[in-house]
């Protein structure tokens, strides 16, 4: 299950962009994931749960945003339909993932004592 | 300051990071990229499910070739070296990777093995570095090594429907090897037509062909595939 090492991913990243801000009083994690990131949002999140107070975030909280995937042709940007064969019905040209391939950290919402 | 709902609280910072949480094994694997296409090497990550044939492939080749090109290969497994021993035996430079209890390999892994031994050495003076991932057709498939190629392994007696099952490893695959090709006469139910139309349906360049490790049947065409390969990646 490789989800528990992106949650450390996840929280490294964390670690690294709260620093300047002086409080590790991190209340909301906002993660994208995409459809075809390879990556399970209930495996996730529940690896999230295991592993916050050891990394030091028991306050935060996981909101998961799941990506559909879209597919487009690379020649002619037409979309093709996931599940289709994946060419292009109009151009013959090969698919191109456009979204939902990824596994993203968007936002961390922080508490400070003083701004 | 929150700004982003306008509560303005003054206690509440956003950050804005936009990021992928694989952004750390990415620069690693940036880093190695730099290293094989700057020694010459074509390396490829070899993927698919324990038992599929990823072992007997490369050994296959190994016999094909006969000492045409030199070959180095790292082999990814949670226990034993037992994949690293059977390439050695081959005539293949090896290593083993033990992984313990990770299902997949990413590419500190792959970086730390490079700094043990002579294995550095044997891939900076080798034409084609093997890295056999730990069998798994799921997790293997989001982690960047450094490689120029994902080969998926996928062995006939695995059923028709795996690519649709597993659409995350099929769509960063550049080759599908299809093996044990010598059974399809001991499998009803499987038809290698079929399996074809549904990797058309994840991987956007689909590319497959057919060997039996056993019989020999297709390793050229694997051959073959090394070849335009490493002369692509010369002319990039």
């Amino acid at each position: 299950m490789h989800e528990v090492s992106l949650v450390h991913a996840l929280f490294d990243q964390v670690d690294r962009a709260i620093a300047p801000h002086g409080s590790k009083a991190v209340r909301i994690l906002k993660v994208r994931i995409g459809d075809l990131a390879g990556v399970d949002a209930e495996l996730f999140a529940t690896a999230f749960d295991g592993c916050r107070s050891e990394r030091g975030y028991v306050a935060a909280a996981l909101e998961l945003v799941t990506e559909p995937a879209v597919w487009r042709c690379a020649e002619c940007g037409a979309e093709i339909v996931a599940g289709s064969v994946l060419r292009c019905r109009s151009c013959d040209g090969e698919a191109r993932l456009a979204a939902g391939g990824d596994l993203i950290l968007d936002r961390i919402e922080l508490e400070v004592a003083d701004v | 300051m929150c700004d982003v709902c306008g509560c303005g609280d003054p206690h509440k910072v956003t950050l804005e990071v936009h990021a992928s949480l694989l952004s750390d094994n990415d620069r690693e694997a940036a880093h190695l990229r730099e290293h094989f296409v700057g020694s010459g090497v074509l390396a490829l990550n070899i993927m698919g499910s324990p038992g599929s044939g990823k072992t007997a492939l490369l050994e296959a080749t190994s016999r094909a070739l006969a000492g045409r090109l030199r070959l180095a290969a790292v082999s990814g497994d949670l226990a034993t070296s037992l994949d690293a021993e059977r390439l050695s035996a081959a005539g293949v430079f090896s290593a083993p990777i033990t992984t313990g209890s990770a299902c997949h390999l990413d590419a500190a892994m792959v970086h730390h093995a490079l700094h043990e031994g002579s294995l550095a050495a044997a891939v900076r003076g080798c034409d084609v570095f093997f890295i056999e991932n730990v069998g798994n057709l799921v997790c293997p498939a989001i982690y960047d090594l450094g490689q120029a190629a994902n080969v998926v392994v996928l062995s006939v007696t695995e059923g028709v429907d795996k690519p649709l099952k597993y659409p995350v490893m099929f769509r960063k695959a550049d080759l599908v090897v299809l093996t044990k090709v010598d059974l399809l006469p001991h499998l009803p139910g499987v038809s290698v037509s079929v399996i074809r139309e549904n990797l058309a349906r994840v991987m956007p360049s689909a590319r497959a062909i057919e060997v039996s490790a056993t019989s020999g049947v297709g390793v050229s065409a694997f051959l073959d595939w090394l070849d335009a390969r490493r002369a692509s990646s010369k002319r990039a």
